[in-house]
């Protein structure tokens, strides 16, 4: 199954002059005291439709920094950010939010799904925000759990799901507006070897259909997967060509 | 493609799904939500049965006032230092008014009452003219009536009611029998019954036990001017227009002079019992209201903890596109619940309250759609000022913040 996509709030296609993805010297700072500390230190970085992107970095490198601002959470003191040819500098709280919900789809290391609602209705929570309703909503996140082969366990709890699972309905949810890009942040981080692998395979075929997913990671073998690694160190990016299973 | 039926049923959706949470939320928190709306009920409760209450007996005083008082003025005379009160010409000058179908003076006096070895003092005594006869046609029991001789010739007769007979005419007829008032010997005319003076100022002076010719009580007081009467307005006089006739005829009499005199209309007894009512209403509803905002401090207090305890979630769906104002409305829309189903239940229960004591202290009873638009309205108000900083505050939570305590 093929997402289609809606069409942009501006025009774009790659190579008509705005990008789809990109990041030229993106600075963050944050105030400490008196003074400023900068995480990142310039950040720039190109991404087609469709790739699959691994971001390795050790411990305080400013991954998850680089994450935020890459999922439009918080702006970046300076640089250009370009998403689906939108520029995200200076934008206000509200567009932002509508930029989360129509752009992105996070995946968060512990699924971060809300206790109180069963699966379908995690599902549908972004389905919410983007005004979508009634039955039309509901189709659309059943759609998607069975995309990601919880049919059966649609009106379960998320306590009443094994970790595997609520990391699958983590990925219908995130997949459910169709958005141009996946934001993963240790996807498999709270998961066993198995687990993980399998969320891995799910990855691996959401981008065969044609997904742009974006995967922050500590762990090499993870990032391994994905078509193409890059390397944050001390707020630096470094490229690299990685992608052992290319096909 | 601006299509403002999809904008509508959108926004529609959006507070169906919104009430969906909070109600979520509400059932989760079942014991904390239940504190925080008995805070609010109380206060409700009380608001409503005060003022209820309060209204309802004023309704019913305002009312029986009225309908003993309907056509009638109160002269009260303070007077000048050359007319200290109203002369029997007066009287017979004010009587002779077309706008006035008859006056009773009202003087009333104390006595010592004696027959035989048996007295009693401060017995209350009143002097009477022949129209109060007339316009309390039921008062005479037994025996006769006063009449005009009896004021021409302030003649020491009386009549008596049923305590004097019990007291001084034990098993005796005590008709044409003497009564000493004061060492002075009067003969009982007559008996009469206490209860029949249905005139304001017979209500708000007490019933006397003992009724004399005004003329001869006059007397007793060593004075011959009357400073307190009732006047009943002829048929198809209003008191506003009778009013102005009156003042025109005792500014004459009073030679102009100003201040001598005050006339008391039903309606302007009405208002003043009714500002009376409505202050102590307003009293009493204010310390009320005092218990209704303790509430509303009960409800902020549940929602910044709901806040602070929600921050993941409130994160995460600031991370899935929720905006500042949705998140908002959801925890301004969770006060309003919880205040507005304390504010329902406390009228409900403030209303029946109201009843029982209004059944407890015979006052008619009626629910007053101010008073429930008052609770609920009251209610609602507290959930959405208490609500607005918590809410407020939720809004404004950054997700980057929220999501990083995951
Ligand atoms: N709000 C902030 N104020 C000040 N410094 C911050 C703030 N947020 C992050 N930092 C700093 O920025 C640096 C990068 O943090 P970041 O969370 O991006 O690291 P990371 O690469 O995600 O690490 P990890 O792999 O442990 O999650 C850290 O040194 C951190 O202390
Ligand atoms: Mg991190």
């Amino acid at each position: 199954m093929r997402f289609e996509r809606k069409p942009a709030l501006s025009p774009t296609s790659p190579g008509s002059g705005n990008p789809f993805f990109s990041m030229v010297g993106i600075r963050k700072s944050y105030p400490l005291g008196d003074e400023s500390l900068e995480v990142l230190h310039g950040i720039s970085l190109t991404l087609e439709k469709g790739e699959y992107l691994s971001v390795l970095g050790p411990s305080g490198s400013g991954k998850s920094t680089l994450m935020n601002i890459i999922g439009c959470l918080d702006t970046a003191t300076s640089g250009e950010y370009i998403l689906n040819g939108q520029r995200i500098e200076d934008m206000d709280e509200d567009d932002l939010a509508h930029l989360r919900n129509r752009e992105i789809g996070f995946i968060f290391p512990n699924s971060e799904l809300l206790p109180r609602l069963d699966a379908l209705r995690n599902v549908e929570l972004p389905l919410i925000y983007a005004g979508v309703t009634g039955r039309e909503r509901t189709r659309r996140a059943k759609d998607m759990l069975a995309r990601v082969g919880l049919t059966e366990r649609m009106h379960h709890y998320p306590g009443q799901l094994s970790g595997g699972q609520q990391q699958r309905v983590a990925i219908a949810r995130a997949l459910v507006t169709h958005p141009t890009l996946l934001l993963a942040d240790e996807p498999t981080g709270a998961l066993d070897q198995k687990t993980g692998r399998q969320v891995m395979e799910l990855f691996q075929q959401l981008n065969d259909e044609g997904n742009t997913i974006i995967m922050i990671t500590h762990d090499t073998k993870i990032a391994r997967r994905a078509r193409r690694t890059v390397y944050i160190v001390d707020g630096e990016i470094s490229e690299s060509e990685g992608g052992v299973d290319d096909a | 493609m601006p299509n403002p039926f999809k904008a509508l049923r959108a926004s529609l959706s959006m507070l169906m799904e919104n009430v969906r949470m909070s109600v979520t939320n509400i059932a989760q928190n079942r014991l904390r939500s239940a504190l925080t709306v008995l805070g609010i009920l109380i206060g409700v409760t009380a608001v409503i049965a005060l003022i209820t209450t309060v209204s309802a007996v004023s309704n019913s005083i305002t009312s029986s006032f009225a309908s003993m008082g309907a056509g009638t003025l109160n002269l009260s005379v303070t007077g000048s230092d050359l007319k200290t009160g109203l002369s029997a010409e007066d009287l017979e000058a004010l009587a002779s008014l077309d706008c006035v179908d008859g006056v009773t003076p009202s003087v009333t006096l104390r006595a010592r009452v004696s027959r035989g070895g048996e007295y009693e003092t401060n017995i209350s005594v009143a002097g009477r003219n022949p129209y109060w006869f007339t316009v309390n046609e039921d008062a005479v029991t037994r025996g006769r009536a006063l009449n005009v001789l009896d004021m021409e010739g302030m003649n020491f007769v009386c009549l008596i009611d049923q305590d004097m007979i019990d007291t001084f005419f034990y098993g005796e007829d005590p008709l044409s029998k003497t009564l000493y008032l004061s060492g002075l010997s009067f003969t009982v005319a007559g008996t009469y019954d206490a209860d029949s003076d249905s005139s304001v100022t017979g209500m708000m002076s007490g019933t006397p036990d003992i009724l004399i010719p005004y003329t001869t009580a006059l007397k007793l007081n060593s004075t011959n001017e009357v400073t307190s009467l009732t006047l009943y307005l002829a048929a198809g006089w209003d008191s506003a227009s009778a009013t102005e006739v009156l003042e025109s005829t005792l500014d004459q009499m009073f030679s102009y002079e100003e201040d001598c005199y005050e006339i008391v209309t039903m309606d302007s007894l009405e208002s003043t019992m009714e500002s009376m009512t409505s202050m102590m209403a307003a009293l009493l509803g204010g310390i009320a209201s005092i218990a209704l905002l303790v509430g509303g401090i009960g409800i902020m207090n549940m929602m910044l903890t709901s806040v602070t305890e929600r921050t993941t979630e409130i994160g995460l769906k600031k991370a899935l596109g929720a905006k500042p104002r949705q998140i908002q409305a959801q925890f301004l829309i969770e006060s309003f619940i919880l205040s507005v189903s304390g504010g329902i239940i406390g009228t409900l229960i403030g209303i029946a309250v109201s009843f029982g004591l209004c059944r407890a202290m015979g006052a008619g009873f009626t629910v007053s759609k101010g008073a429930i638009a008052l609770g609920v309205g009251f209610s609602a108000a507290v959930g959405i000022i208490f609500g607005w900083a918590p809410a407020r505050k939720a809004s404004r939570l950054n997700p980057i913040d929220a999501l990083r305590r995951m």
